[in-house]
């Protein structure tokens, strides 16, 4: 990847790392809170366009990451422990298990087969969490307070969040832009290109593909942990079907392969989402012509649209 | 003495009612190039895909090297040394010409599970994709997509991919098909340039070709072997004459 390649993503995280000071010139508080909301989802997209746009499997159950991480946060708290870190590493580990499993049984599938395998997969982790009344069951559970970092309790400012989560994104996308220039990210996107070739080359797609998996399982699960801290709240909710189909849609308009797409997608959906709420109720109705009008004249979704050359996929 | 390199003992594949490969036997010693030739239709590609193990056999045994790989999938018999070419052509369109022929490197050569140093520049890889591409005569296009080469520069590729693999037996499946005859001159040029190092199986339509390059001939036809021989000997053979080759095509 050259630097000049890289221009697209340098602009954008330029661009959030500026939102939080105009933000406050614009004396609206809530906007940050919006701001990191977006900046969590934007991460959890990022994580499904590694697997859609580098190993073309396609998860229809990516929410449940977002679930993993973020009763990871409630359990670890129940504990008695509040460090964020330790409960993203408790997130990490739990998800990269559920990935390594769900993907082992899954990938035996293919196409469509495999995405609703995944999609199952994600259900039956809902409905699991919905049973479980010592978790509040389907009304969720409220957290006493935010995670705590080192001790102390920097969660707690909105504008510190915010340039939390906007580290963790800008990590995630540096470590998964190095990984799809890997020895090993090459080998997902050739089995992605053309698996027969990549066969007959030596490669066996199944271990790179849960391997694919796994990172991807584990990046969204960090994405769970910032989740229930800015909302303070966990619900089975966050990972419904639908959150993994909204997971999908960010990444489709921002354009699969890319890996920044995905992030303008999360802030382009989620930005329009809420726009369209002072409107109507009806947000939905109206952001579904416009992903036709994406799937129909931009494949390539808005990375596609703003950098034409560079934004062609990682590898 | 050692065992051939490539032996094939009564192999058979059924699709349904119709048998495809039908009880086909051979051997092939190293250093050898063998050419499969027969009509449309006589199963040349289906006993490559047998071969190269893309396709599973219904009967019979494929021993490599004294080994009975005939259990062994795509990805094992490759690791072997077994490469092969497509009849239509197969490449990695979104990569480069030299970044096709470094996956190939680095398919033989270790570990594809590292993260985080940067494929492009490693030495390990592309010094020798560089080396098969210039065999192959592409290296002027190596930095090239290979969905923007030629039909004929993608067919050189796919063998310099094969090469990459520093194969014990290269399979290669109509490596001649579409091209012009310049193309064609140059690329039995290349295959003969190879042939003093490689022990070579191909399946081709084009006879001039075939006569010109092989060791020994094989004529497949509705699935059967029916003759396997020196060009010469292929030649004279009244079989063959009747069932494919026909008068004019052996003046």
């Amino acid at each position: 990847m050259t630097a000049r390649g890289q221009t697209p993503a340098i602009v954008l995280f330029a661009g959030l790392a500026l939102f939080p000071l105009a933000a406050r010139f614009g004396a609206d508080a809530y906007l940050v809170t919006l701001g990191a909301r977006i900046l969590i989802f934007a991460l959890a997209a990022l994580s499904l366009d590694f697997l859609v746009g580098q190993g073309a499997l396609v998860s229809f159950g990516h929410a449940a990451y977002l679930g993993i991480g973020a009763y990871s946060v409630v359990l670890a708290s129940i504990a008695g422990i509040d460090d964020l870190l330790a409960q993203a590493l408790i997130a990490i580990v739990a998800a990269a298990l559920f990935a390594a499993l769900t993907g082992y049984v899954s990938l035996r599938a293919s196409g469509v087969y495999y995405i609703m395998s995944t999609l199952a997969f994600g259900q039956m982790l809902y409905f699991l969490f919905v049973s479980l009344s010592a978790l509040g069951g389907d009304d969720g559970y409220t957290l006493s307070s935010r995670s705590r970092l080192i001790g102390k309790p920097l969660l707690e400012s909105d504008f510190s969040f915010y340039y939390l989560c906007l580290a963790a994104l800008a990590l995630a996308y540096l470590v998964l832009a190095r990984v799809a220039k890997s020895r090993f990210g090459r080998a997902l996107n050739a089995v992605r290109q053309n698996p027969l070739r990549a066969r007959a080359l030596g490669f066996r797609p199944f271990p790179f593909q849960v391997a694919a998996c796994v990172i991807a399982g584990a990046i969204a699960g960090v994405a769970g942990t910032l989740l229930a801290n800015q909302s303070e709240f966990v619900a089975p909710a966050f990972m419904s079907w639908q959150r993994s189909g909204e997971l999908l849609v960010m990444t489709i308009l921002g354009g699969v392969g890319s890996l920044w797409g995905a992030i303008l997608g999360a802030i382009t959906y989620l930005t329009l989402e809420e726009t369209l709420s002072l409107l109507t109720d009806q947000t939905h109705l109206l952001i579904g012509p416009l992903l036709v009008v994406v799937a129909i004249f931009g494949s390539r979704g808005l990375a596609g649209a703003l950098a034409p050359k560079s934004s062609g996929r990682a590898a | 003495m050692s065992p051939p390199l490539l032996s094939v003992e009564g192999l058979a594949k059924r699709f349904g009612a119709l048998v495809v490969t039908d009880d086909v036997s051979f051997s092939l010693d190293e250093g050898r190039l063998a050419a499969l030739i027969g009509p449309n239709g006589a199963g040349k590609t289906t006993l490559i895909n047998q071969l190269s193990g893309a396709l599973p056999s219904d009967g019979g045994r494929i021993l490599f090297a004294g080994l009975d790989i005939s259990a062994y999938d795509l990805p094992a018999r490759a690791e072997l040394g077994l490469a092969r070419s497509f009849q239509i052509t197969s490449v990695f369109p979104e990569l480069s010409a030299l970044e096709n022929v470094a996956l190939a490197v680095q398919a033989r050569s270790g570990s594809s599970f590292r993260f985080f140093g940067r494929a492009a520049r490693e030495e390990a890889l592309n010094a020798p994709a560089w080396t098969a591409l210039e065999r192959v005569g592409l290296r002027a296009r190596a930095g090239d997509l290979a969905r923007e080469l030629s039909h004929g520069e993608k067919r050189l590729l796919e063998i310099a991919m094969a090469l990459a693999l520093r194969p014990r037996l290269m399979l290669l499946d109509e490596p001649f098909a579409g091209l012009g005859s310049d193309e064609t001159r140059a690329a039995v040029d290349l295959v003969r340039d190879l042939k003093s190092e490689y022990t070579m199986l191909l399946v081709e339509h084009d006879l001039d070709a075939v006569f010109a390059l092989a060791d020994e001939i094989g004529v497949l036809v509705n699935g059967r072997l029916i003759a396997w021989g020196t060009p010469d000997a292929i030649r004279a053979d009244a079989g063959v004459r009747s069932a494919y080759l026909g008068e004019e095509a052996l003046a």
